[in-house]
């Protein structure tokens, strides 16, 4: 874990920000934005590093969570201890049912598949006339935390979603260092020796899909509070196409690498644009870039190589 | 190992979470205005009008509101609420703007209306009008300058009505607006609704529309496609040729698409609360100005922007420029004391315009260039029908 | 539901599947034959689009604009090759995804610099203006029944190209098992430059002719991009035959489904409402196929792979 001394510094930084002067509205949305997505990257670099199960569907769970905020606020429910489990079983529940079937499958169909999943659940969003459909849905109010307007305070927002990016990623290390994790790695490299052992792959397959189904809901709880506001795009095949682009240029070895390529790109993506009109001009090129010359990623920079 | 340093990529890293510091600077004594218009995509045309119609009432102020300089924050909404929603925060958060202004499509505004007026600051819309916002929804820091969309539709239907039309056939995009033009009409249509479509506010290709309109045969047609909808299902409609079913429309057949449309739209009618033929002395001065500068015909997407700018400018000038007083500023846009393009001009109890609507006609001018001219006065001073569930003082 | 209505949609839904054949050709190709996953194969059809309309406007006619766009988008085609794609047959699924979405970016954002944001209009040409009187009182524009003509042309001198020539063996046979062909003295690099290029012309091609019918606008291809991968893992990756059928047979499923669901939904539930319920189940009904599909056959309906 010594190599993990950045993703912590970046974590700290994140935290004192507030602090050093860094504490306005506009800042604030931006960091927020960054661990939010951070988060679900953390989850589908479990999935892509720890498991082997490159999704295209991600974006969904986070979106489930969402619109899940959404209705509940649309019928008057607005407590925390109602609405942030409904999130994250929704999204979990959702992650188990289509990984039942997606999990089955392994490389290229395994993507194609949770990309249909992915659509399937943007249609639906789409079609929701009551909730707004694709014009996307306002909430009254952010979710009240045991009658308090607790998520409505800038800092203490800021600090419940560094909280929950730190807890998502320490659990999704945990999972990965523990018994469970070195089975879905050794699924990942070498299904048939699994099997060999005695051990079914699928399974441990399924459950790692749900749980990062779960960290996507507990992402989209808090980015429909983070917006006020809960719209179709969120399940786009754009947006996991986006989380998958974190992952990737992050890189894919190290967990923590995701958390550096959310806030890579978010802050990138904003910065350029204030600079200039046409920033993918530039931030394309980077990309590709990225990919030629920074093997393993961001992550691949302050680790050593490995062979 | 690689080119680029460690120590690069950490420098470059912690410039990068600095530069969000950087807050702009508020000209001294000046108004920030944030329009907001889409400039992407097929809409992308009706969105140049808007904006093209504030910068000239601008130019015409010689850049400034009520005597205060003015600074204007483009913003591009591209059609899509989320996008909408994340600049205009960023203009209200990062760029601190007094007043957001425009908007072309109703779900933009749906999107962006609670989190402008919570942060106490006025939102002027310059054409869209959703039925929404206007009666129970009323909101003390929202106006428009345009109309409510029931009332333009509403026009068509009284007009269908008086033809002595019993068949009529309505198609319109799927979304608030769309709904409500279809309501608008049956408001005052009293013969049979022969069908009603809605289509995606995507759709290109009418094809099968346009055969379900043929196997119907209509009296006449109702549709409302803002435009590029209207520019493709003009063009088929005639290609189709259907033509000698008259084609009865709002916001089809504008200015904005006539370019497209051209010889195609001829004949077809409209219904708005201006016209560029209309012959007071400030719509004179303000086509011609604006055709000079832009080469182009404007739409109401461009007046009624421009009668934003002379509305702001009123305002701001009335409360000698103090834009801190926001009851004292309420007061002075309600008054409204400004010659709209459409003569006079006042607002609602509900911040929604009482005004006079027209029928209009698609015609050709000696120039060869294609725009609405008034046929006939249908509204006189109308109010729209949501203003009495209104409860805002 | 009348036939009529019927029959102008499913001729809809052949000519969508014959602008998808054409895209998805190039793609199933370089994906079988170099095992490249190409995400910047969409603005290869954009690009042609846009190609298309430049050249049309600048000469006042379509077929000279079509004359020279095939050749520019050629060129196109390969100068992204030898600058990028090139670099990245080697490397893994993920950074070829990351790296083509980099360019994607970069030239969707290009597009809008050269031609700005707005669309462009292309007239069709006067000699394809007007329609063909397919039914009594039924008019079906004669554009679309040249669109249809010229692909399935395209199709047939592919299939011969294909199946008949020695390039077209070796395609074949590279699909198969690269490798070997490698192995037995072919120059596999100039192999796959070929097949791309010839891919990138097709994109190219299906852009020109889509620029009278849909929107030419910055990220069109993107959607086109999704259906085309769906087309191919339906189809089966590598093989033109199932390109073909998948092709056909998804154009058909989204406009038939797009124009029978409102009309079914109408029966339960209101105008508006059942128009968007029906449009999202009708947008469903090609990943709800896709997965069918591949449940009863994983490897698409023509594989290609041997073993």
């Amino acid at each position: 874990m010594r190599e993990a001394w950045l993703p912590l510094a970046v974590l700290l930084a994140l935290g004192l920000a507030p602090l050093a002067g860094f504490g306005g509205a506009y800042e604030t949305t931006l960091m927020a934005r960054a661990m939010i997505l951070g988060m679900a990257a953390v989850a589908l670099s479990f999935l892509v590093g720890g498991a082997g199960l490159v999704s295209l569907g991600h974006a969904a769970s986070i979106g489930v969570g969402a619109y899940a905020v959404a209705i509940l606020d649309a019928h008057g429910v607005t407590e925390a201890a109602l609405v942030l489990p409904a999130a994250v079983g929704a999204a979990t529940l959702f992650a188990l049912a289509t990984g039942a079937i997606a999990v089955r499958t392994t490389g290229v169909h395994f993507i194609m598949i949770t990309l249909a999943f992915g659509q399937m659940a943007f249609f639906t969003a789409s079609s929701l006339a009551a909730y707004g459909g694709d014009d996307g849905y306002t909430l009254f109010s952010r979710t009240e935390a045991f009658g308090t307007r607790l998520l409505e305070d800038r800092l203490a927002f800021h600090y419940i979603c560094l909280g929950a990016l730190a807890l998502s990623w320490a659990l999704s290390a945990m999972l990965l260092a523990s018994r469970f994790g070195r089975v879905l790695r050794a699924v990942r490299e070498n299904p048939q020796r699994v099997e060999a052992v005695g051990l079914a792959p699928y399974p441990f397959r399924l459950v790692a899909y749900g749980i990062a189904g779960g960290i996507g809901g507990l992402a989209g709880f808090l980015l429909a509070n983070a917006t006020e506001f809960v719209s179709p795009a969120t399940l786009s095949w754009q947006r996991s196409g986006e989380l998958l682009f974190m992952v990737i240029l992050g890189g894919v070895g190290r967990l923590w690498g995701a958390i550096l390529g959310a806030l890579v790109f978010v802050m990138l993506e904003t910065w350029l644009a204030e600079q200039m009109q046409h920033w993918k001009l530039v931030f394309g090129p980077m990309l590709v870039l990225a990919v030629l010359f920074l093997r393993g990623g961001l992550a691949g920079l302050v680790t050593p190589r490995h062979g | 190992m690689i080119g680029i340093g460690r120590r690069g990529i950490l420098a470059g890293t912690t410039g990068l979470l600095a530069a969000p510091a950087i807050a702009h600077a508020q000209p001294a004594g000046g108004v920030k205005i944030g329009l907001v218009a889409v400039q992407t995509g097929p809409q992308a045309a009706l969105g140049t009008q808007l904006r093209d119609g504030f910068m000239q009432g601008l130019r015409h102020l010689e850049g400034r509101l009520g005597g205060l300089t003015t600074e204007v924050v483009h913003i591009d909404d591209e059609l899509r609420p989320e996008v909408a929603l994340t600049r205009v925060r960023a203009a209200l958060e990062r760029d601190r703007v007094d007043f957001v202004v425009g908007v072309v499509f109703s779900n933009i505004l749906a999107a962006i209306l609670r989190p402008v007026t919570e942060s106490n600051t006025f939102l002027i819309s310059t054409n869209a009008g959703p039925s929404t916002f206007a009666g129970r929804g009323c909101n003390p820091f929202f106006f428009t300058t345009s109309y409510n969309n029931d009332q333009v539709h509403a026009v068509m239907g009284q007009v269908a009505q008086d033809n002595g039309h019993r068949r009529v056939f309505l198609m319109t995009p799927n979304y608030q607006a769309g709904r409500d033009a279809m309501a608008g009409f049956k408001s005052r249509f009293r013969g049979e609704v022969v069908d009603e479509i809605y289509v995606p506010l995507t759709q290109l290709d009418f094809s099968a529309e346009l055969a379900r309109i043929a196997a119907t045969r209509p009296d006449a047609i109702f549709t409302f496609m803002p435009g590029g909808l209207g520019v493709n299902l003009v063009r088929q409609y005639r290609q189709a040729g259907l033509a000698h079913i008259p084609f009865l429309s709002t916001f089809t057949v504008d200015e904005a698409t006539l370019p497209a449309q051209g010889a195609a739209a001829e004949g077809f009618f409209s219904a708005a609360s201006w016209a560029p033929n209309m012959d007071n002395a400030q719509n004179q001065r303000f086509v011609r100005d604006f055709e000079a500068q832009h080469n182009y015909v404007p739409a109401t997407y461009a007046a009624q922007a421009y009668d934003g700018a002379m509305l702001l400018d009123s305002a701001i000038r009335r409360v000698g420029g103090n834009l801190r007083d926001k009851d004292a500023l309420r007061a002075a846009i309600r008054a409204a004391d400004f010659r709209s393009v459409r003569g006079p001009f006042r607002f609602g109890a509900n911040h929604y315009p009482v005004q006079d609507f027209w029928l209009l006609r698609v015609a050709r001018r000696p120039d060869g260039r294609f725009q609405t001219e008034t046929v006939r006065r249908v509204f006189e001073n109308d109010v729209d029908p949501w203003a009495a569930e209104c409860r805002m003082r | 539901m009348t036939t009529q209505l019927l029959l102008v949609q499913a001729l809809n839904g052949l000519q969508l599947g014959i602008l998808l054949f054409l895209v998805a050709a190039g793609l199933t190709l370089v994906f079988g034959v170099m095992d490249f996953i190409n995400l910047a194969h969409g603005v290869q059809y954009m690009l042609g689009a846009y190609l298309g309309a430049a050249f049309a406007a600048a000469t006042g006619s379509f077929w000279l604009g079509l004359l020279l766009a095939l050749p520019a988008a050629l060129t196109v085609g390969l100068v992204l090759e030898l600058l990028v794609f090139r670099h990245l047959y080697a490397r893994d699924h993920l950074s070829q995804v990351l790296a083509t979405f980099g360019v994607i970016l970069f030239l969707n954002e290009a597009v809008k610099v050269v031609w700005g944001a707005a669309p462009l209009q292309v007239a069709i040409p006067p000699q394809l203006e007007g329609g063909i009187e397919i039914m009594p009182g039924l008019q079906y524009p004669l554009y679309r029944v040249a669109v249809l003509v010229a692909g399935v042309a395209t199709a047939l001198g592919l299939w011969w190209l294909v199946e008949r020539t020695r390039a077209g063996m070796l395609v074949r046979a590279g699909a198969t098992n690269a490798p070997m062909v490698s192995a037995l003295g072919v120059d596999i690099t100039r192999l796959f430059t070929l097949v791309f290029a010839f891919g990138a012309m097709l994109a190219g091609f299906a852009g020109v002719l889509a620029g009278p019918i849909f929107s030419v606008e910055p990220g069109m291809g993107d959607n086109v991009l999704i259906l085309a991968f769906v087309v191919i893992v339906i189809g089966g990756i590598g093989s033109i035959r199932g390109a073909f059928v998948a092709a056909l047979l998804v154009g058909l499923v989204d406009t038939l489904g797009k124009s029978l669901m409102p009309d079914l939904m109408r029966l339960f539930l209101d105008a508006s409402a059942a128009r968007q319920a029906g449009a999202a189940l009708a947008s469903m009904l090609v990943y709800v196929a896709m997965a069918a599909i591949l449940a009863f056959r994983p490897a698409g309906l023509f594989p290609v792979r041997a073993g």
